[in-house]
């Protein structure tokens, strides 16, 4: 750590763990209640776990971005946050927005629009949220030396803050409530988070390979070309069945099947870089989290994007497991990964000790990527089944339900484990580290914070 | 590429990193143009064309709000979208028949909601909303209204 107010980012890892755990308890609860359906079933419905299934997902990935943005924004503009004070109030607000909103859930306060169930209230103060986050690191970035990492996640972040204020607009019109919608939920996913996306793995690749920042940051704005050259009319491949023109099954079906190209730059990216760097990184839990999250998001974003996106095959796959399949790989493999990548290379210098519990980190990469794969099959599975049956012949719904059952305990099993190797991640991250260690290396910690 | 001649001079890059940025910036504000072009032809599109505007009662844009207030999203889907543990609704109302039989398919629609949850063992449950008489009727004529919109011929069949 080599500037002071680095230290903020810390409090948000530590929350966004929090809102982590929340949310995978959340899940193996649905994924419960999908095998064993009185589960709670008068006490807590399926629609509200689901719901805070997902929205902690959101929030905790998004605490997670700003704590990326104020670990690596400092050493990128080579000065302290403009106001540390700011960025904590922030996240006060934030995390006490957060768990508000869970507990209105169980009690039955909340909106209707997928994903974007807060009340009004927390709505705004989301806005808020975002204003002071904006205020505080663009101020830090134009004070400072400008990189093509900052500028590439500053847009990232605007532009997160600038699609959010559709949540705003709810149209009467159900197809054209529709269609604002996906400008946030698809401009995030597929458009500005993989901004940040890549610009969190270019500071990364920097700080861990040593290559040369001229050559990173090339590759570093390919990438997000490829990205919005693409994302922003692959869009259509959800305006396919809501009421839109018919023109988009070909706009659609064309610059999405594209996205898969900024993916796949993104895992050429990684092995290149980490091929022509230095080899001997000592935290080689975050160089495996890096590489592994640029593969994660390859398969999950672009193989089983892919997959449903060219209209005439969405036809039938459009709102089945298949898309859940792909729901739960892509936003595990791109950001969910990356958020873990960027912690388990920033704790060690938070916490101020070499690189510690490498092994016990590296063995929860395995087992989580491990797991949510398994799970993601099972899904598929489930899915073809439930295409065949039920789009291809016509059976009903709840008969194909029973017919795919078994692929549901699979997923809760797939499901058990990532808990359990999330509990591995925490404790790898957060868990004590002995003294007498930290001694034997402190000569290698100091070598590397100079050498850094 | 430097000959033997000119030993010192670097070699040329092609593709700079300048470059790849004026490209970034070039290109997605042209793409970004286009996307928003295309979304207000398809807005003028869904108001004009695909969609009954004239038949958007007020009972309809309240029973859009009954949907939302118990998110209902959240177990079922919409036109394909939404949540994944109950059926889609988008053409619910052609799957009780109401296109043949409007007064039996709001009945059966009524009695299904007002039936729940069933308690069944082993069976999915659907929660009981304890919904007004209006609240129920402004649903049906949300539902209703929404199996109306021009949806390029999606689900494949009645199952939705
Ligand atoms: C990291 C990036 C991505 C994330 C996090 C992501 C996530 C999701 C999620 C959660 C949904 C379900 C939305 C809903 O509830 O209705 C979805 C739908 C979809 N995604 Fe992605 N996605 C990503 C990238 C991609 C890419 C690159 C493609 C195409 C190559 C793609 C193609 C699709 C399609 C076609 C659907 C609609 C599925 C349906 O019709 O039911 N996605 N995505
Ligand atoms: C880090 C890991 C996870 C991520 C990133 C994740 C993400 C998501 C997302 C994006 C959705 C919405 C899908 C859509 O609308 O298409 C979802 C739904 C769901 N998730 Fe997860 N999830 C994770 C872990 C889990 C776990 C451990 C379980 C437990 C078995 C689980 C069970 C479910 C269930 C049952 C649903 C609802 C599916 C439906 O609508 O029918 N998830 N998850
Ligand atoms: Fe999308």
């Amino acid at each position: 750590m080599k500037y002071a107010s680095q230290r903020v980012a810390y409090w948000y890892f530590v929350c966004a763990m929090v809102l982590f755990g929340v949310q995978i308890l959340a899940g193996g609860l649905a994924g419960t209640v999908y095998v064993l359906p009185n589960t709670l079933a008068e006490l807590m419905p399926f629609n509200i776990i689901r719901m805070i299934h997902t929205n902690a997902l959101i929030v905790w990935l998004l605490m997670g971005f700003f704590g990326c943005a104020y670990y690596l924004i400092p050493e990128e503009a080579e000065r302290e946050i403009e106001s540390p004070f700011l960025a904590y109030l922030q996240l006060v607000l934030l995390m006490v927005g957060a768990l508000a909103a869970v507990i209105g859930y169980t009690q039955g306060i909340h909106g209707g629009r997928e994903f974007l169930e807060q009340p009004l209230w927390i709505k705004i103060a989301i806005v808020v949220v975002a204003l002071i986050f904006l205020y505080n690191v663009s101020m830090t970035v134009l004070k400072g030396r400008r990189t093509a990492v900052t500028s590439v996640l500053l847009l990232g972040l605007w532009g997160i803050a600038v699609f959010w204020l559709f949540a705003f607009y709810a149209p009467d019109n159900l197809s054209l409530d529709k269609v604002y919608w996906w400008y946030i939920v698809h401009l995030w996913v597929e458009g500005v988070w993989e901004l940040v996306m890549a610009a969190v793995l270019a500071f990364l690749l920097i700080k861990l390979t040593g290559v040369d920042r001229e050559v990173i940051e090339k590759w570093l704005y390919s990438i997000v070309g490829l990205a919005l050259f693409s994302g922003l009319l692959g869009t259509g491949h959800h305006y396919y069945w809501i009421g839109a023109p018919g023109y988009w099954q070909w706009v659609g079906s064309i610059f999405s099947a594209l996205e898969v190209a900024p993916f796949f730059a993104m895992v050429v990216f990684a092995f290149t870089m980490v091929f022509r760097g230095r080899k001997d990184h000592p935290n080689r839990a975050a160089v495996l989290w890096s590489l592994g999250c640029t593969v994660g998001a390859f398969f999950g974003a672009g193989v089983w994007g892919f997959l449903h996106t060219l209209s005439f095959v969405n036809y039938y796959t459009h709102g089945t497991q298949l898309t859940a399949a792909h729901g739960h790989l892509a936003f595990y493999g791109a950001y969910v990964m990356l958020n873990l990548a960027l912690i388990s290379y920033a704790m060690p210098y938070l916490r101020g000790k070499a690189p510690y519990h490498q092994t016990l980190n590296i063995v929860s990469f395995w087992l989580m990527s491990g797991a949510m794969t398994v799970m993601t099959f099972a899904l598929t599975f489930a899915g073809a089944v439930q295409i065949h049956l039920q789009r291809v012949m016509g059976m009903s719904y709840m008969e194909v339900q029973d017919e795919i059952a078994p692929f549901y305990w699979v997923r809760l099993g797939s499901g058990v484990l990532v808990v359990i190797a999330a509990l591995m991640f925490l404790w790898a991250v957060f868990g004590p580290v002995r003294e007498r260690r930290r001694v034997a290396r402190q000569d290698r910690a100091a070598a590397l914070q100079a050498a850094e | 590429m430097s000959g033997p001649s000119e030993p010192h001079r670097p070699p040329v890059e092609r593709f700079t990193k300048s470059a790849a940025r004026n490209i970034f910036y070039g290109g997605s504000i042209f793409f970004f143009v286009v996307f928003v072009a295309l979304t207000a032809h398809s807005h003028w599109y869904i108001v004009t064309t695909s969609t009954d505007e004239a038949s958007m009662t007020a009972s309809v844009i309240r029973g859009k709000h009954v949907w939302e207030k118990h998110s209902c999203i959240n177990c079922h889907s919409i036109l394909g979208e939404g949540a994944y543990f109950a059926p889609e609704v988008g053409n619910v109302w052609v799957r009780y028949g109401g296109r043949d039989d409007a007064g039996g398919a709001r009945e059966g629609l009524i009695a299904w909601m007002e039936a729940q949850p069933t308690g069944i063992e082993g069976r999915r449950q659907m929660p009981q909303f304890h919904l007004t008489e209006q609240e129920l009727n402004d649903l049906v004529d949300f539902l209703e209204w929404t199996s109306r919109i021009d949806t390029q011929g999606w689900p494949p069949n009645d199952a939705g």
